[in-house]
């Protein structure tokens, strides 16, 4: 047996395999003669050409090249081992899906990126030769035979059929063997049309990373300038220009992987399922609405305790500390003690609360806890916030809960709120049967709430009383339930 | 001159400055223990005469003494102490953890300590300095014991100070050097004949008087019966318990400690002012009758009852109503109130009666604590306490323990003597683990391993997912390591090959190796009980049982999962195992199938997506590239490689697909167990590997929900058996087996340094290309630098830790003990390790 020494850094992913894959965009045009794509891409059409990238090599040939018609390929290879490593992060945990996934293959956010280098001249709409040829439409066909779209076809047509597009698009399925799995996120995409080029590879250049909608690419300040320079002369005009400055600009977590991805691995399940705790429910604003629900609860809650006098406050699961901060606004909330399962919520809040100044800062603390566990260092405080958690708790350990916060805590009060399921028809996105939150392990009617909320008082010595939070519908009810439990003094 | 200390105490050293108190302290006390005020002055301002930092100085000082007196160690106040002020906080300090504050006063001359301060040139703060000491020393004298020392010692003069010599004397509660057997008995409550009966059936000889009552009982193997307090009121007879016990601690038969109800008895026979109720009267009435003498004598008795005792060296104690770890052989007002009276939430109840704080619910300790006080219909273990008042006076039973069999013995009460003011009906809620149990650097005591560490940051990630996703801990008795893989390949185009697992094995002195199919399903770990009224009972849990994953996830939704566990139940019944094994619930390590049963999201996800994608893009890629080439543009090495990628891509698709079977409920999923954990009072990691495949072949044979396990027995020390293990595992992996894991056939081999891996896995080409990547074989060389070292230490640690959890579940111990090394086995996966090994 080898007794090679462990090594001094456990985390770093272990000999790489230079997997390399491919990425394929074709661009195609026809006559007079087609063979000038050449001056236009800045390639000779008779050479094979290649350029590292920040993710592998970029290959330009072309498989085509006569007056009639000529076709340029963009092929990348991927290292899928530098995008498990990532730039300069050498300390972070790789998990399986890291090594084994589809970014190699799936035209997305890399061959935007390979675009913009391999192109780069081409996207100005500079063309030595022949500059009226770039000042022009000219007839093109781009095919990517997987690119990777969530939204489907449907969203591909949304995209760049605005643009002068014709767009022919079909899902590649999961699996031919296993129908019932249904598509895969990828379409085989042929886009056809008469265009600038310019225009051509600066709208892939920006729609591709907002079909995809991949979470492997950080954005940054810098990304905003390069959509503004990017979108010029199109974007302003697109009938979609939000949806796609809000994805191509979304925050998104770089490829962080965590000790939580790891553990939910193991089981074979994806890494969103275990780490969601910052993950915002799918719908989020009750119809007609003039506020986001989130902020209407937070302001119910708030309002629920200012009713009850409670200056000690504990809010548990605190998640990215929206509510904590609603309460330091409020000098009268004296303390508050923020706690969530999740680490990665934790330091969400932490990171906000650092910016606060000393004396407010002062006021406000959080930490890790359990619903499940009894944490007897939350004993003492008037009040305690469960907002939006109960339906995030399997029910077979409500007990659990039930005793670490009624009977450890045991505060003077306590402020539920959750769904109310009933409501879940009045929100036109949300299909029907479906959750709010991907991780709600139920979703309570208000009859539902209430017996468990009065079971949970009688049981624990407290009482209980509900309230209506966010626009009431007579039929259906409101679309946030709260109930407010205060103990009985001196009666178990 | 021998000075008395108790062996927990603060012991405070009183004199001027030049009154000889350090040199003292060093002649006594070893350097450790003795926190010197000059050296605390010293360390907070380099300068041990800087009066200025005296306040920082003292404040670091209480600090130091505090950790120590918490931890039972004798402390001693090396300072001037002759204010009042000072001496308080010292005074607060030892009450504060429960330890007696001793006073030693260095009673010299003025003159002879000026001069010593003169003979020291740092000591330059002029005469009038120690003249005020000396005065102040004066008048604190008197008054010493009123401040709270429990002893005075009064030195006087250097010749007393010369003769004095420590000796440690033992605290009253301190029993440590009996160590039984015992036979501790609940609240007796004045029924007599009840303990007549109890000490007859536990094997007591009744003595008794002329009069033919019963004065005395001798158990003739030398067992002593240690009464648990509240002998007396409400029963029918307290002056004959009375008499009954009396005898026996006084001939040294027993021994009892004092509840709240002899307490208040001796308040009232004092004629002090007490409120007389719950059964105080009858007690009263009784005794009225009795003769003055034996009055005297009772009030004595229990007048002089110690509040708690450790006994057996610090593994057992006894109060009346339990005593949480941190007073146990303490001595302090609050430690005996808590002993005689227990903790109370601050709320009433519904009755009027205080909410008693569930104390043991808390418990963490290692010593037994056995109490009464609070009157339950039955006995039950909670966190290694019991509460034995089974309310013989409210028509309940009368109930002993016998230490250290713990044996319950019960005689049923002859009527209900007295009227309970609240029903006998357990109320509590579930137990509960807390946060504490689990969270932050845990260090765990594993018989394999010795102690394992988890860090911090390994517990807040476990907690996470344990809270959110795992079923309930009562269920969670047991999660299974990690394996490592063999070493690498040397050559050819394999990267794993069964040579390497053989040899490993065999250079660690095992010879007789078991090789096991590797099942392609996801491992699963199966709780099942006899019948429903099991878990409630052994797990305090209703329901039927488990089926969870490697991390505590419930495979199924709760019916599908009860219907699995129904045919489980069914076929270990079927096969006789419960009758066989002594048992009504097993625990199952297993294998279930298909894996997509469980892991359907991660397969479509990850795996489907790579190879729709990989096979939707290669092609056009390879024509593309063809088209060129065939331009004469220079492609051929990319064209070349593109091609074997595309063929790759259909390999990957093949290996992942054989993993997917289509399940409806539980049709098309299979059960492959291949190992027995535990059962009721055993752990089997010391059988055979192929005894337990021989269970899971007997559950097999009545129900094909259970798959079997291929296996081959191997000597690695036969070439011959060698070459036809690694042709079985060839034959395996070419039928498109996932591989095999290698086992040392007698199971459980070594430990510490010399324990051997559990298992190692060889895992079959085709397979790796899920691990890998469809590309790997590409990467052989690279991939062959693998290192598995890392990866073999944890699955050592997590395997050390899953049979600490199963010893724990065996012997019955609480359910936090069992939860901390499951837990930590959890903690230890979210260590980042190289995920393909």
């Amino acid at each position: 047996m080898g007794l090679r020494a462990v090594r001094r850094n456990p985390v770093s992913p272990g000999p790489a395999v230079g997997q390399t894959v491919a990425v394929l965009l074709t661009l195609t045009t026809t006559g007079d003669p087609a063979t000038d794509l050449g001056f236009l891409l800045f390639k000779h059409p008779d050479k094979a050409q290649s350029f590292p990238t920040a993710t592998g090599t970029a290959h330009v040939f072309y498989p085509r090249a006569d007056p009639e018609e000529c076709t340029a390929a963009l092929l990348v290879e991927v290292d899928p081992v530098a995008l498990a490593r990532g730039k300069g992060d050498r300390k972070r945990v790789a998990t399986l899906g890291s090594y084994v996934n589809d970014r190699p293959y799936a035209a997305g956010s890399m061959l935007a990126v390979a675009l913009s280098s391999v192109f780069r001249t081409a996207m100005t709409g500079r063309c030595d030769v022949r500059q009226e040829l770039a000042d022009n439409p000219i007839p093109l066909r781009v095919g990517l035979p997987a690119v990777a779209c969530r939204g489907g076809a449907e969203l591909a047509a949304r995209l760049f059929e605005p643009l002068g597009w014709a767009v022919a698009a079909t899902a590649v399925p999961l699996d031919p063997l296993f129908p019932e799995w249904g598509d895969s996120p990828y379409l085989d995409l042929v886009l056809t049309g008469d265009l600038r080029l310019a225009d051509a590879l600066r709208q892939l250049y920006v729609l591709l990373p907002v079909m995809d909608g991949s979470k492997h690419y950080y954005v940054g300040e810098a990304e905003v300038d390069k959509l503004l320079r990017a979108g010029e002369g199109w974007l302003a005009a697109h009938p979609e220009r939000e949806l796609i400055s809000d994805r191509y600009l979304a925050h998104r977590r770089g490829y962080v992987t965590t000790a939580l991805a790891q553990l939910a691995e193991l089981d074979g399940a994806a890494e969103e399922t275990l780490d969601d705790a910052l993950v915002e429910p799918v719908v989020d604003t009750a119809p007609e609405a003039p506020e986001p629900l989130a902020v209407t609860r937070r302001r119910a809650v708030v309002a629920a305790l200012r009713e009850v006098g409670a200056r000690r406050v504990l809010d548990l699961g605190c998640g990215g500390g929206a509510l904590i901060r609603d309460l330091l606004a409020d000098p009268s909330f004296v303390e508050v003690l923020g706690t969530d399962v999740s680490a990665g919520a934790l330091r969400v809040a932490g990171r906000r609360l650092e910016k606060l100044p000393d004396r407010v800062r002062d006021r406000v603390e959080v930490r890790q806890s359990s619903l499940t566990y009894g944490d007897p260092s939350l004993v003492g405080y008037d009040a305690a916030v469960l907002m939006e958690v109960v339906e995030h708790v399997d029910p077979s350990r409500h007990r659990a809960l039930e005793q670490s916060v009624f009977g450890t805590a045991r505060p003077q009060h306590v402020v539920v709120t959750t769904p109310n399921v009933e409501y879940n028809v009045l929100f036109p996105t949300l299909p029907a049967g479906r959750p709010r939150h991907r991780d709600h392990r139920f979703e309570w009617t208000r009859a539902q709430f209430r017996e468990w909320g009065d079971a949970t008082a009688e049981r624990t010595g407290y009482t209980v009383r509900y309230l209506p939070v966010g626009p009431e519908d007579p039929e259906h009810g409101p679309p946030t339930q709260m109930a407010v439990f205060s103990r009985l003094e001196g009666v178990n | 001159m021998e000075l008395l200390i108790p062996d927990m105490a603060l012991v405070v050293l009183v004199g001027a400055s030049g009154s000889g108190k350090s040199t003292f302290a060093r002649k006594h006390f070893a350097t450790t223990q003795v926190l010197s005020s000059d050296f605390f002055r010293g360390l907070v301002s380099d300068d041990e005469n800087d009066q200025a930092a005296s306040a920082d100085a003292f404040d670091a000082l209480h600090h130091v003494a505090g950790k120590r007196l918490r931890r039972g160690l004798v402390t001693v106040v090396d300072a001037t102490n002759v204010q009042r002020e000072g001496r308080a906080e010292l005074v607060k300090l030892a009450r504060d953890n429960h330890v007696m504050p001793v006073a030693v006063v260095l009673d010299l001359p003025e003159r002879v300590c000026q001069e010593r301060n003169a003979d020291r040139p740092d000591r330059d703060f002029g005469p009038h300095v120690v003249k005020r000491h000396v005065a102040q020393l004066r008048r604190s004298l008197p008054g010493l014991h009123r401040e709270g020392f429990r002893r005075v010692h009064h030195l006087r003069g250097q010749e007393q100070v010369d003769a004095a010599v420590f000796s440690t004397e033992r605290l009253r509660n301190d029993l440590r050097h009996e160590t039984g057997p015992f036979d501790v008995i609940g609240d007796v409550h004045g029924c007599r004949a009840e303990l007549e009966d109890l000490l007859g059936e536990l094997g007591y000889r009744l003595r008794r008087d002329d009069r033919g009552r019963p004065v005395g009982a001798t158990h003739p193997g030398g067992r002593r019966a240690v009464f648990v307090g509240d002998l007396v009121d409400r029963g029918p007879d307290t002056p004959g318990v009375l008499r009954l016990a009396m005898g026996m601690v006084g001939d040294g038969d027993a021994f009892a400690v004092c509840g709240n109800h002899e307490q208040k008895l001796v308040r009232a026979l004092d004629g002090r002012n007490v409120k007389v109720a719950h059964g105080l009267a009858e007690s009263l009435a009784q005794l009225e009758a009795e003769d003055p003498d034996f009055v005297a004598a009772a009030r004595k008795f229990c007048d002089t009852l110690i509040a708690h005792y450790v006994l057996d060296g610090g593994r057992l104690v006894v109060a009346h109503a339990g005593l949480p770890e941190h007073y146990h052989g303490r001595a302090s007002g609050k430690v005996r109130s808590f002993a005689l009276y227990g903790d109370t939430t601050g709320e009433t109840d519904e009755y009027g009666l205080p909410v008693r704080y569930p104390w043991a619910e808390d418990y963490r300790g290692a010593a037994i604590v056995l109490y009464g006080h609070t009157p339950t219909p039955e006995v039950e273990w909670v966190n290694g306490t019991m509460c034995l008042d089974t309310g013989c006076v409210f028509g309940g039973k009368l109930t002993a323990l016998r230490y250290p069999e713990r044996e319950v013995v019960s005689v049923e009460a002859r009527e209900t003597w007295y009227e309970p003011t609240r029903p006998l009906t357990p109320t509590r809620p579930p137990r509960q683990l807390a946060l504490d149990d689990v969270l932050g650097k845990r260090v765990v005591e594993t018989a394999v391993q010795g102690k394992v560490t988890v860090r911090g940051d390994q517990a807040a990630a476990a907690l996470e997912v344990m809270s959110r996703f795992a079923v309930d801990p009562r269920w969670l008795l047991y999660l299974p390591p990690t394996m490592a893989p063999t070493e690498a390949h040397g050559d050819g185009d394999l990267l794993e090959h069964p040579a390497e697992a053989f040899a490993g094995f065999h250079a660690r002195g095992v010879r007789e190796v078991l090789c096991e199919e590797k099942h392609m399903g996801s491992r699963a770990v199966v709780l099942v009980t006899r019948d429903p009224s099991v878990a409630p009972r052994r797990f305090d849990i209703e329901g039927d049982g488990a089926v969870h994953t490697r991390t505590g996830r419930s495979f199924f939704d709760e019916p599908l999962t009860a219907e699995l566990l129904a045919r489980v139940r069914s076929a270990v019944t079927a096969a006789g195992l419960w009758e066989e094994l002594g048992t009504d619930w097993l625990l199952l390590d297993a294998e279930l199938m298909p894996w997509n049963a469980k892991a359907r999201e991660l397969i479509t996800d990850q795996y489907a997506a790579v190879g729709a994608a990989a096979t939707a893009v290669l092609p056009p890629a390879v024509s593309a590239l063809a088209a060129a080439a065939g331009r004469g543009v220079g492609v051929a090495d990319l064209l070349a490689r593109t091609s074997r990628r595309a063929d790759n891509a259909v390999g990957f698709r093949d290996a992942y697909r054989r993993y997917c079977a289509p399940t409806t409920g539980l049709d098309g999923v299979r059960l492959a167990p291949f190992q027995v954990l535990a059962s009721e009072g055993a752990t089997h990691h010391r059988q055979p590997h192929l005894w337990h495949l021989g269970v899971a072949d007997r559950l097999r044979a009545v129900d094909p929900l259970f798959a079997e396990t291929r296996r081959i027995a191997v000597d690695t020390g036969s070439p011959e058996s060698v070459a036809e293990g690694t042709a079985w595992w060839e034959a395996l992996t070419a039928a498109g087996g996932e591989g095999m894991v290698v086992k040392p056939a007698a199971n459980l081999v070594g430990a510490g340094r010399d324990l051997v891996q559990p298992g190692v896995k060889v895992r079959g080409p085709e397979y790796l290309r899920i691990i890998y990547g469809p590309d790997y074989p590409d990467h052989l060389d690279r991939l062959r630098k693998r290192n598995v070292a890392h990866k073999r230490s944890l699955a050592l640690r997590e395997y050390a830790l899953g049979l600490a959890a199963l010893d724990r579940v065996a012997a019955g111990e609480p359910l936090w003990r069992v939860h901390e090394c499951v837990f930590a086995v959890l903690a230890m996966e979210s260590e980042p390790v190289d995920p393909r090994l």
